[in-house]
C-alpha cells in the first residue's frame, strides 16, 4: 500500500526535467497522472530512487491541428481532456475505447504519454495509435526525435524509450473522410484491461475492394502490435471473416487465468471482425 | 526527505510537511483527521478513496500529496453546507444507498463527478460512472436511484417522494 | 402519540454518520501514542522454517519490536464447531498459531511482526527481515490432497482428511436409487470465493499495565465471543480482564465472526510495549491471504427418481477443503450448515450425504454469506434441473411435484435436521412454496419463454432461463438443539437485550448483537418504539462493546431480526410491566385495572386519568415515592433462545444471453419472490436482498480464488479476482409473499443471506439452460466467457 521511500522533485520547465533525468542516470523516473506508475509503486515492484514530477508542465498539454493537417496531443493531456477536445471527438475509435478506459478517477489522472511510457501489453491506447500510425515525439536533453509508434513498442512493459527521454506529443493524421474506425474489445473483468482489444481503420474502397486498413491490438501478445496479416488480406479482398482469422499471426500469444492461449486467440480474431465491422459501418 | 504540501481542503487552507511518498489519502487521513475517505484495496481499484481534487474525481490513493501542492481538495466531509447535506447525501440517505458505508463516501463523490457533467444522466450512464467503486453490500441497486433522485433534485430543486420515512435524528 | 414506525421504510439513523464522513472504523481511530504493526508472510504454500533472522529489522528506523512465533506464549487459535465432535466423531484438529513456528501451510500464513513507530516503517522493516525456509510439495485440491501420494500438511491428518462424516439413511437411499427409473450422476465445482467486505479487517490492541486489563478494538461480527475465545482458548487470561468493542464495521459476510492471529499479537505487543497502543490495518492483498475464504466444495451428486418427475432420492459425496488449518467454525459449515439442509424445499424421502473435510495448502475456508446453505441450494438446484432435463419435464413442473405441500408442515427432512437428542428438535415449521414461484415465472415471463429465446437467437444470443427454489434454515439457533444435535458447536445461541429509561423517558437498549451494515439501530429502535409508543428519537441503540452491552452470540446466520428482536421485545415487555405496576401505585389502582395503549397507562374505561411513560419513568428514576418492595427505575434485561430456527423461501429466476462468438453472459433479467416473513423495515429487506443477489450473481458469473498447483493464490488481489461492478447488473425485480414465522412475536424470518442462497443456481441454471442447444449438460462456475464459450466448441454447432 505505501511505495518505498524515494526523492521528489517537481520539474519547472521541460528542460530542467530532461536534465535531471539525464544526471539521475537511470535511478529516476517521471511521474505525471501517476495512474501505471503508483500502483506498481505501492506493491513496490517499482521502486524509483526519485520521481521527477513532470504534471505540471503546460507546454506538454492540450491538443491542436499542427499547419499539415495532423492534430498533436501533448503528452500530459488527459483520457478526460481528450474525450472532451473538440478535435478528437472526429476520431471513431477514440470515441469507442476512451470511455472505457479504466473508470473515470483514472481518466481524470491518466494521461496519454503515461500510458504509452508505462508499454502495458494490455492497456487499450497503444493499440489505438498503432491502428493511427501516430507518431511519438521524445525529447532528452540530448536531442528530439520522433518515433513511428510502429516501432515504440518492444515487449511487455519495454520500449524503446530511454531513460532520459521525456514523451512530449504524440502525432495523429488528420481526419479523413474515406475511412472508418473503430475500437472494440472484451475486458478482463477485474482489472478491465483488455484481453483482446482492436483498432481498427478501413476505408478508401475503390469499388472493388478496401484500400486502406490498419489494425492494432492489444492484449494478446506481449506487445501492442499491427496485424500485418489482417490488413493485407483486408486489402487484397477476403473477407472480413477470413481477414480477422489472421489476427495472432506470427505473435506469440499470451495466456493467464482469464484467458489461456486458445480462448485469447479465438476472441483476438474475434475482437477483429467486430471492429472492421463497425470501422466500416461508420463510412456510412 | 521531507516536502512541503500547501493546499485547501473543504475550503481551508493547510500546510502539511510530508515524506514524498505520503499519499494523498494518507495526508487527509493521517495529517488531517478527516477519516471519512477510506482505503478498500491496495491495487487503486475501489474507489473508496475518491476525493475531488480541482474538481474531478480522483483516487486519493493513487496520488502523491505531494502532487496536490497547490490544489483544491473536496472530501465527503466537505459536501454538505450550512444550509444542509448535498442532494446526494440526502438521496443515499433518503433511497438506502448505503448499508456497512465504507464504500459510501467514494461513491458520493464520484457521483458527484457524474452530476457535474450531465444533469440528467440515465441509468446505464449512473452504472458507468461508479465503475470504479465497488459496493459489496448493495447490489448498487439503491445507489443508482440514489444518484438518479440526486440529479432531479439538482436540477429541479425538488426531491420526488420516496416512501421512507423520517425515523430518529 | 407517536407514530408507529414497525413496518414501515423508515430512513436509517445510522446513516447521517455514514454519508457524512463521520463514521469511525477501526482505522479512524487514533490513541495517544499508538504504535502501528505489519505482518510479514509466508511466500511459500508449504515450507519448514530453518530459522528467523530478525536482528537487521530491529535496527531499522522506528522499529520498536519484532516478534516471531516463539516469542508468543498463548496457546494456537480456538476451534469451536468440530464436525459431528460431541458425536465423538475424531476430527484431526489443527489451527494457526498467532505466528507460525515451525512450518508454514498456506502462502500467507503470518510468521513475524514488526512494531514501529509508523506504518511506513513497519512495513519497511518488514523486508529486512530474512526467513529460512525449506519449501515442501504443496496440494490445492481437496479430491487430490486425499489421494495416496498426496503432498501431507499434518502429522495427526492422514491423507489430510479433517473428518470423514455422514448423515441420511445409507442404505435407504442406496436402494432407492438402485430401484429408480433415473440416475443422473453429476460432479459439481462450487467454487472458491474471497468474500470482500469492502472495509478490510484490523485491530487496535490496548493493554493497561495499571489494571492487567486487555482491550482491543476490532472490526468483527462478534466481540463477546472473541473476548470468550481470547480469554478462554488463546491468552489464558481471565474474560473480565478482556474488553472488545467493534466499533463501525465496513461489511463481513461471515469473515468477521471469527479469532484471528492478528488479535492475540496486537495485545501482546501492546504489554510488551508496557501499555502503549499497537494497530494493525490489514491490505487488500493481505486480506487475500490472511481472512477466511469460502465455500470450495468437489461435490459428486447422484439425483434419482421416477420417469413421472418424483424425485426419490440425492446421494451425494462432497469433498470440502478447510485450508491449510483450520478456522473457527470451518468444520460446521460443510456439515450442519450444508448437508443436513440438502433436499431444500422437497419432499424427498432419501437422503445421504457424505462429507470429506481436507487440509490443503490454501487459505481457511469458513462461513461467507449463507455459509453452506448456498452450497446446498446449489447441489440441489442443479440435480433438478439435471434430472428434469434428463426426463424430458419442465424444470418448474418437477420441482412444483416435489414441494413439500403446505400441509405438509411441520416437516422433518430426512438429512436429520432435526436430529438430536432430549427432546430438542429443529423442524420446518412453515411454509408454501407454490405461490412464490409462480409469481417469478409469471414476472420473468417464462411461459413466453420459447418466443423469447427465439427472438435472441435472431439477434446472435442464446437466451437461458434459470431458476432458483430455495429454503434457508436462519435465525439461528435453540441452544438445546445445538447442545443435542451431536455436531459439536461449542457455544449457546441465545441474544441479549438490556434497556434502560432514563428520568426524562429517553431510552438506552443495548444489545448482544452487533451490525456490520444491517441497520441494527434503526431497526431496534423501531421495534422498542412500537412497543414502548414512543418515538424512535427517543430511543437510542447501543452494541459493540463488551463493556457495557450484555453477552450476545453476535449477528450471522440471519439471526438478528429473529433471535436478537425477540430478546429485545421480552425486554420491553419486562419495562412496561414494571411501569403498568407502578402506574397502578400512582394512579390508585390495581396491577391488572391499568391498560397501557402506547404510551398512556391508564385505569380500565377511564382513559382521562392516565400516567404517561414519560412520567411513570421520571417518578421510578426520583423513587421519592416508590412502593414498598419495588426497586427504582426502569432498567430491564431479557435473553431469549429460540425455541426453532426460522424458514424463509422462494424462488429467484434469472435471464441470461450468451454472446456465441464470444461466450461472454449478459445477465438481462433478475426475478426475486422472497418469503422473509413480516418486515420490520421493508426498505432494509430489499437492500439486504439486493446485495446478496449479487454477490450469488457473482460467483455464477464472475469470482473465484485461483490457486496455482503449487499453491501460489494467482487471484491475489483486485486486479485479478473480479468483484461485481454496477454495469455487469440489470435492475433487480424484487417481490414477495408473506408467511409470517410462528416461531417469533414478530414473524420475521432474518433475509442476510437469502438473496446469496438463493442466486448463484438461478444464474447459473439460466447460462447452462442456454446452452442447452448445444448438447451441453453441465458447466462449473463462474461461468466466465472461456468456460462457456469452450463448451459451446466442444459439442460444434448448435442442434435447435
Amino acid at each position: 500500500m505505501i511505495p518505498a521511500a524515494f526523492d521528489y522533485v517537481r520539474a519547472t520547465s521541460l528542460d530542467d526535467a530532461l536534465k535531471r533525468l539525464a544526471t539521475a542516470g537511470g535511478g529516476a523516473k517521471a511521474i505525471a497522472g501517476g495512474q501505471s506508475l503508483l500502483p506498481l509503486m505501492k506493491l513496490r515492484l517499482a521502486r524509483p530512487e526519485t520521481l521527477v514530477d513532470i504534471g505540471r508542465l503546460a507546454e506538454l498539454k492540450g491538443v491542436h491541428r499542427l499547419p499539415d493537417g495532423r492534430v498533436a496531443v501533448g503528452a500530459l493531456t488527459t483520457y478526460d481532456e481528450m474525450l472532451r477536445d473538440p478535435i478528437l471527438r472526429h476520431y471513431g475509435l477514440l470515441a469507442d475505447a476512451i470511455p472505457n478506459i479504466g473508470d473515470v478517477q483514472v481518466r481524470n489522472r491518466g494521461t496519454i504519454g503515461g500510458s504509452i511510457a508505462h508499454a502495458d501489453p494490455a492497456s487499450d491506447m497503444p493499440a489505438i495509435l498503432l491502428a493511427l500510425d501516430a507518431e511519438v515525439v521524445a525529447r532528452s536533453s540530448r536531442a528530439e526525435r520522433v518515433i513511428p509508434i510502429t516501432s515504440f513498442f518492444e515487449g511487455a512493459f519495454a520500449s524503446v524509450l530511454h531513460d532520459d527521454e521525456l514523451i512530449t506529443e504524440v502525432r495523429l493524421p488528420g481526419g479523413r473522410d474515406d475511412v472508418g474506425s473503430a475500437y472494440r474489445a472484451i475486458e478482463q473483468p477485474a482489472s478491465g484491461y483488455s484481453i483482446a482489444g482492436v483498432a481498427a481503420v478501413v476505408g478508401a474502397h475503390d469499388g472493388t475492394g478496401w484500400r486502406y486498413c490498419a489494425v492494432g491490438v492489444t492484449g494478446v501478445g506481449d506487445h501492442p502490435y499491427r496485424a500485418a496479416a489482417v490488413e493485407k488480406a483486408v486489402i487484397g479482398g477476403e473477407s472480413l471473416a477470413q481477414a480477422a482469422a489472421h489476427a495472432t499471426d506470427g505473435v506469440t500469444v499470451a495466456s493467464d487465468i482469464h484467458a489461456d492461449r486458445e480462448y485469447r486467440t479465438h476472441v483476438a480474431s474475434v475482437q477483429v471482425l467486430r471492429a472492421l465491422e463497425a470501422a466500416i459501418a461508420r463510412l456510412g | 526527505m521531507v516536502a512541503h504540501v500547501s493546499l485547501t481542503v473543504n475550503g481551508k487552507p493547510r500546510e502539511v510537511d510530508v515524506e514524498p511518498r505520503r499519499l494523498l489519502v494518507q495526508l487527509l487521513r493521517e495529517d488531517l483527521d478527516l477519516t471519512g475517505t477510506h482505503v478498500g484495496c491496495d491495487t487503486s481499484q475501489c474507489g473508496a478513496c475518491t476525493v475531488h481534487v480541482d474538481g474531478k474525481a480522483v483516487k486519493s490513493c493513487t496520488m502523491l500529496a505531494v502532487q496536490a501542492d497547490g490544489t483544491t481538495v473536496t472530501t465527503i466531509e466537505g459536501m454538505a453546507t450550512a444550509e444542509g447535506l448535498h442532494p446526494l447525501q440526502a438521496a443515499f440517505w433518503e433511497h438506502h444507498g448505503l448499508q456497512c458505508g465504507f464504500c459510501t463516501p467514494g461513491m458520493i463523490m464520484a457521483a458527484a463527478d457524474l452530476l457535474a457533467r450531465t444533469t440528467e444522466p440515465t441509468d446505464a450512464e449512473i452504472r458507468h460512472a461508479i465503475e470504479g467503486n465497488f459496493c459489496r453490500c448493495t447490489g448498487y441497486q439503491n445507489i443508482v436511484t440514489a444518484i438518479r433522485a440526486a440529479a432531479v433534485v439538482m436540477r429541479t430543486g425538488v426531491a420526488a417522494p420516496s416512501g421512507a420515512v423520517q425515523g430518529g435524528m | 402519540m407517536a407514530i408507529d414506525m414497525l413496518g414501515k421504510r423508515v430512513k436509517r439513523v445510522e446513516d447521517q454518520r455514514l454519508i457524512s464522513g463521520a463514521g469511525r472504523y477501526v482505522d479512524d481511530i487514533k490513541l495517544q501514542s499508538m504504535a502501528h504493526c505489519a505482518i510479514l508472510r509466508s511466500p511459500y504454500a508449504h515450507a519448514l522454517i530453518r530459522g528467523i533472522d530478525t536482528s537487521k529489522a530491529r535496527l531499522m528506523p522506528g522499529v520498536l519490536d519484532v516478534m516471531i512465533g516463539a516469542d508468543i506464549p498463548y496457546n494456537p487459535l480456538p476451534m469451536a464447531w468440530p464436525a459431528g465432535g460431541s458425536a465423538g466423531l475424531r476430527n484431526n484438529v489443527n489451527t494457526p498459531r498467532a505466528l507460525a513456528t515451525d512450518s508454514v501451510k498456506w502462502t500467507g500464513e503470518g510468521v513475524a511482526a514488526v512494531i514501529a513507530e509508523t506504518p511506513e516503517q513497519a512495513l519497511d522493516a518488514l523486508e529486512a527481515i530474512v526467513v529460512g525456509y525449506d519449501p515442501l510439495p504443496a496440494v490445492v485440491d481437496a479430491e487430490k490432497a486425499t489421494l495416496a501420494g498426496a503432498p501431507q500438511l499434518h502429522e495427526n491428518a492422514p491423507n489430510n482428511i479433517v473428518f470423514e462424516w455422514a448423515v441420511g439413511d445409507k442404505a435407504g437411499t442406496a436402494a432407492a436409487v438402485d430401484a429408480a427409473d433415473v440416475v443422473v450422476r453429476q460432479r459439481l465445482v462450487n467454487q472458491r470465493l474471497i468474500p470482500n467486505p469492502m472495509e478490510t479487517r484490523g485491530d487496535i490492541g490496548l493493554y493497561n499495565p495499571g489494571t492487567d486489563e486487555y482491550t482491543i478494538w476490532m472490526s468483527s461480527q462478534t466481540p463477546h465471543i472473541q473476548r470468550l475465545l481470547l480469554a478462554a482458548f488463546v491468552m489464558g487470561v481471565p474474560e473480565h480482564k478482556i474488553r472488545c468493542i467493534s466499533p463501525d464495521v465496513g461489511g463481513a459476510f461471515g469473515t468477521k465472526i471469527f479469532t484471528y492471529a492478528d488479535y492475540p499479537i496486537v495485545l501482546l505487543a501492546s504489554k510488551r510495549l508496557g501499555g502503549r497502543p499497537v494497530k494493525w490495518i490489514e491490505g487488500r492483498r493481505e486480506n487475500y491471504q490472511a481472512t477466511i475464504h469460502g465455500r470450495d466444495h468437489i461435490t459428486y451428486l447422484e439425483v434419482a427418481g421416477k420417469r413421472d418427475g418424483e424425485v426419490t432420492a440425492i446421494r451425494v459425496k462432497t469433498f470440502a477443503n478447510l485450508g491449510g488449518r483450520l478456522s473457527t467454525i470451518g468444520p460446521g459449515i460443510p456439515t450442519t450448515l450444508y448437508a443436513r439442509v440438502l433436499s431444500g424445499c422437497y419432499r424427498i424421502p432419501h437422503v445421504y450425504a457424505e462429507v470429506v473435510g481436507v487440509y490443503t495448502n490454501t487459505v481457511f475456508v469458513d462461513a461467507y454469506r449463507g455459509a453452506g446453505r448456498p452450497e446446498a441450494t446449489y447441489v440441489i438446484e442443479r440435480a433438478m434441473d439435471l434430472f428434469a432435463n434428463e426426463i424430458g419435464m419442465d424444470r418448474a413442473e418437477v420441482r412444483r411435484r416435489n414441494f413439500i405441500a403446505p400441509e405438509g408442515f411441520p416437516y422433518e427432512n430426512p438429512s436429520g435436521l432435526g436430529t438430536a437428542s432430549g427432546g430438542a428438535k429443529i423442524y420446518i415449521d412453515s411454509g408454501n412454496y407454490e405461490p412464490a414461484m409462480d409469481k417469478a415465472l409469471e414476472m420473468a415471463g417464462y411461459a413466453g419463454i420459447e418466443k423469447a429465446k427465439a427472438a435472441a437467437r435472431a439477434r446472435g444470443k442464446y437466451l437461458g432461463i434459470g431458476q432458483s427454489s430455495y429454503l434457508e434454515v436462519c435465525g439461528v439457533a435453540p441452544s438445546k438443539w445445538i447442545g443435542a444435535v451431536g455436531e459439536g458447536w461449542g457455544a449457546a445461541m441465545w441474544e441479549s437485550a438490556n434497556i434502560k429509561v432514563h428520568l426524562t423517558g429517553k431510552v438506552v437498549i443495548t444489545m448482544g448483537t452487533q451490525p456490520q451494515g444491517q441497520g441494527h439501530e434503526t431497526t431496534y429502535a423501531q421495534i422498542i418504539g412500537h412497543e414502548l409508543g414512543i418515538p424512535m428519537e427517543d430511543i437510542v441503540v447501543q452494541h459493540s462493546d463488551t463493556q457495557g452491552t450484555p453477552f450476545g452470540y453476535g449477528s450471522y446466520g440471519s439471526r438478528t431480526s429473529s433471535v436478537g428482536s425477540t430478546a429485545a421485545i421480552k425486554a420491553a415487555a419486562k419495562i412496561r410491566e414494571k411501569a403498568r405496576r407502578y402506574a397502578a401505585h400512582m394512579l390508585e389502582a390495581s396491577v391488572e385495572d391499568i391498560e397501557v395503549e402506547g404510551a398512556n397507562y391508564f385505569v380500565k374505561g377511564s382513559p382521562e386519568v392516565k400516567k404517561t411513560f414519560q412520567e411513570i419513568a421520571f417518578a421510578l428514576d426520583l423513587a421519592f415515592d416508590a412502593p414498598e418492595g419495588m426497586e427504582p427505575y426502569l432498567d430491564e434485561t431479557a435473553y431469549y433462545d429460540t425455541p426453532n430456527c426460522t424458514w424463509p423461501f422462494g424462488t429467484h429466476v434469472a435471464l441470461v444471453e450468451v454472446d456465441e462468438a464470444t461466450g461472454q453472459v449478459e445477465l438481462v433479467r433478475y426475478v426475486a419472490v422472497d418469503d422473509v416473513g413480516n418486515k420490520i423495515n421493508p426498505m432494509i429487506v430489499d437492500g439486504q436482498l439486493h446485495g446478496g443477489i449479487v454477490q450469488g450473481v457473482g460467483q455464477a458469473l464472475w469470482e473465484g480464488a485461483v490457486y496455482s498447483d503449487d499453491g501460489q493464490l494467482l487471484s491475489g488481489s483486485m486486479l485479478d479476482y473480479a468483484i461485481p461492478r454496477a454495469s455487469w447488473l440489470p435492475t433487480l425485480e424484487l417481490d414477495e409473499t408473506v408467511t409470517p414465522s410462528p416461531v417469533n412475536p414478530l414473524g420475521v424470518k432474518g433475509v442476510g443471506e437469502a438473496g446469496a442462497i438463493a442466486s448463484t443456481a438461478a444464474v447459473a441454471n439460466a447460462v447452462n439452460d442456454a446452452l442447452k442447444p448445444f448438447g451441453v449438460k453441465h458447466l462449473d462456475m463462474p461461468l466466465t466467457p472461456q468456460v462457456v464459450w469452450k463448451a459451446m466448441q466442444s459439442t460444434k454447432g448448435a442442434q435447435a
